[in-house]
């Protein structure tokens, strides 16, 4: 099932299928995000936006404008 | 050799480069960027290495303003800063990702010593890598294991450039045909990335039996307090609160200290000189004006001490996380509560702190605000007016009005910046979507030689900076203050002499009338009388005017130039003489002029008005426009009129 980064709960494992394309999806690449790569959703700041995620090794916050850009499954 | 310091941000690469350099390093400037350029120099065997400290990127291809100048200067053989070797910084912890970076830099042939950082976190994470089997990957490049922050590795890397030939390594390529993209092309940039990774992972594979997902669970336990929706912002709260407690107690002894020893100096120095303008000069002009600088180091020291710890720790990531859903609709990033609480030591470092902010707009914003939270130069003029104004008594029994009136005095000039930010949100356009992806390091013991040394840059950034036009207004405004239009200055103090009541004072109050009186007829004191028109609806009169004009050297100059106009003493601290003095000053009709009202609207139009050329210069160097320090300078000095007319005639 595909959704988006910023629909997934807290504390939930996914791997990312693909990136939508924008200005960002390079930076977002070199960030660690590319498709393959699972990661983990390690929790939400006050007022729920931005979230925080482990990529395997390092942890990563993005706001969820961000997070809509990554589709994951 | 002359080395490039290279590496994603949060390798310890900054480390590195302190083990590497020490003391012995300095800031400088890239030709045509803003971006401060960190270099330093270092022997190994009495051969000379310079090395560059570039600023922290994740990829060649510049993602913000001040990571252009890696593309720029790499791009380029014949650029003036291009290395004959690069040390990439990488965390061996998060290689992956880390090696994205150097492989672009491995194809544009550079000679290339591989740093493998943070390996003893690596080791205990279960990734430990195989150097030789990664060394094959990489044809040419050295590769050396170091855990910087403990100081392992130095001399393993000092002995890896001792023996580098950058004109004896194989060229070799990770991308086969590589060429390198305009910085523009960005559907190709992704391309490139993917195709990276996809080799990078292969490589990763066989190098390092990795573990996915594996968080450092420690780091977990303690976010889950820091970034709580209730307990975050209380303990963020009340970090700012010890920070700002601790600046106050500790800086007040040295201030006092460097205040008078200062005031010493320049009277002594009055004393034994010649007399003349020439020594007037220095002991009136020169020393003031250098003392009206390191005066603030210690707050400055300080604040950037308690910063650097913070940023150290990791915590100041949290704070970005758990702010910027809150400044977001202001204009603003979480980003910028770093530059807004430097700006409550000086302006100065805290605009240049906007530069991480990625997004022009943000930043701008970040920079035109900035100014409007209360500095540490405002301090002195807040005390002196409350002391006049405003009557030391308690009010339920426990709050103190004076000090209550301080704090009422900051949240004024913080809630201003957060109202303009939002109005300026309106207004500016942004040229490009606004965005937050941070990484957040895992919590560490801060290293107190990084921390001492950043210390030191921002203290030397501080007196360079702000201190050649602080010192430039000052000698300005003395020649101002000294020299009036022909002889209009002797005639007033010949008549003055004359006047039956001055044979009456003793020798100091007459040199003190004196000093007024020449004061209020220098081209200073004219100027002063003129814009009396202008101000006297806001309730003050030319000797404040006076005041005001000299304040651009910097705010705290008011109290000094009020001193000389009622010829009395500056004692630096409480100033009891012209708080006495300033409360019994009477107009022709008897009323008071310093009363609550004009003592509040100057309180205001101090909270408001764009007083610093220093910051102004800054602006102007930070923007590359003189469109904004112009900009600041007029709203400012609008809202602090406004502001001021407001409170006077509320309190009136």
């Amino acid at each position: 099932m595909d959704t988006k980064l910023s629909l997934v709960s807290l504390g939930e494992t996914v791997t990312i299928s693909s990136l939508l394309d924008s200005s960002l999806k390079p930076k977002l690449m070199e960030m660690g995000l590319v498709a393959g790569k699972k990661l983990k959703v390690l929790f939400r700041a006050p007022f729920g936006d931005p979230i925080a995620i482990d990529l395997g090794g390092y942890v990563l916050s993005l706001r969820l404008d961000e997070a809509k850009l990554i589709n994951v499954s | 050799m002359n080395i490039a310091l290279l590496g994603n941000p949060n390798t310890g690469k900054s480390t590195v480069f302190n083990l590497l350099t020490g003391m012995r390093q300095h800031v400088g400037n890239f030709p045509g960027v803003t971006v401060d350029k960190k270099v330093g120099d270092f022997d190994i065997n009495n051969q000379q290495h310079i090395i560059t400290d570039f600023p922290g990127t994740y990829s060649l291809y510049p993602r913000s303003k001040d990571e252009e100048v890696v593309y720029k200067v790499l791009s380029d053989k014949n650029h003036p800063d291009f290395p004959d070797t690069a040390i990439v910084v990488v965390d061996a912890s998060n290689l992956e990702r880390n090696l994205l970076l150097f492989t672009q830099i491995y194809d544009l042939q550079i000679p290339t010593i591989l740093v493998l950082n943070m390996s003893d976190i690596a080791f205990k994470k279960g990734k430990k890598a195989d150097i030789q089997r990664l060394e094959q990957e990489f044809p040419g490049v050295t590769i050396v294991e170091m855990s910087a922050r403990v100081g392992l590795g130095v001399d393993r890397l000092k002995e890896a450039i001792e023996n580098f030939n950058p004109s004896l390594t194989v060229k070799s390529n990770f991308t086969p045909d590589f060429q390198l993209l305009p910085m523009e092309d960005l559907e190709n940039q992704s391309v490139e990335a993917e195709m990276r990774f996809f080799k990078i992972r292969l490589i990763v594979a066989k190098v390092i039996a990795q573990k996915e997902l594996l968080n450092d669970t420690k780091s977990n336990k303690i976010d889950r307090i820091l970034v709580h929706p209730i307990l975050g912002y209380l303990i963020f709260t009340l970090v700012l609160f010890i920070l700002f407690q601790f600046i106050y107690v500790f800086a007040a002894l040295p201030m006092d200290l460097i205040d008078g020893s200062f005031s010493t100096l320049s009277s002594w120095m009055h004393e034994s000189l010649p007399k003349g303008y020439f020594f007037d000069l220095i002991t009136q002009g020169i020393i003031p004006g250098i003392g009206g600088i390191v005066v603030f180091v210690p707050q400055i020291a300080l604040l950037f001490f308690f910063l650097s710890i913070l940023e150290e720790s990791g915590y100041l990531a949290r704070v970005v996380f758990i702010m910027d859903r809150i400044m977001r609709p202001l204009g603003l990033n979480g980003k910028s509560v770093v530059p807004l609480l430097s700006s409550v030591a000086c302006a100065i470092p805290g605009i240049m702190a906007a530069r991480t902010i990625s997004s022009r707009k943000e930043r701008l914003i970040t920079i035109l605000v900035a100014p409007l939270m209360s500095c540490s130069a405002r301090i002195p003029v807040y005390t002196l007016l409350i002391a006049v104004v405003i009557p030391s008594k308690m009010i339920f029994g426990f709050i103190n009005l004076q000090g209550l009136i301080l704090f009422a005095l900051y949240a004024l000039g913080l809630v201003s910046a957060l109202i303009m930010s939002t109005v300026m949100n309106l207004f500016i356009k942004a040229k490009e979507k606004s965005f937050l992806l941070l990484e957040m390091p895992s919590y560490k013991m801060p290293r107190w030689g990084n921390i001492g040394l950043n210390v030191l840059e921002k203290v030397k950034v501080f007196v360079l900076e702000a201190g050649k036009i602080i010192l430039a207004i000052s000698i300005l405004l003395w020649f101002l203050a000294t020299f009036g239009p022909s002889n209009r200055m002797e005639i007033a103090v010949e008549k003055l002499k004359n006047e039956v009541s001055f044979s009456q004072l003793n020798s100091e109050e007459q040199s003190h009338k004196i000093s007024s009186e020449q004061l209020a007829n220098s081209y200073i004191g004219i100027i002063g009388k003129g814009i009396e028109p202008v101000i006297r609806p806001i309730g003050f009169d030319w000797k404040i005017g006076i005041s005001l004009i000299t304040s651009f050297a910097a705010r705290e100059v008011f109290v000094g130039s009020l001193a000389t106009i009622y010829a009395v003493n500056d004692d630096g601290e409480e100033n009891k003489t012209l708080v006495d003095r300033l409360k019994n000053e009477k107009r022709a009709d008897g009323s008071k002029i310093y009363s609550l009202a004009t003592g509040v609207s100057l309180m205001v139009f101090y909270v408001y008005a764009m007083q610093c050329m220093a910051t102004l210069a800054v602006v102007k160097r930070e923007t590359k426009s003189w469109k904004w320090p112009i900009f600041q300078l007029v709203f400012m000095g609008i809202f602090a009129y406004l502001g001021s007319l407001v409170a006077f005639n509320i309190f009136n």
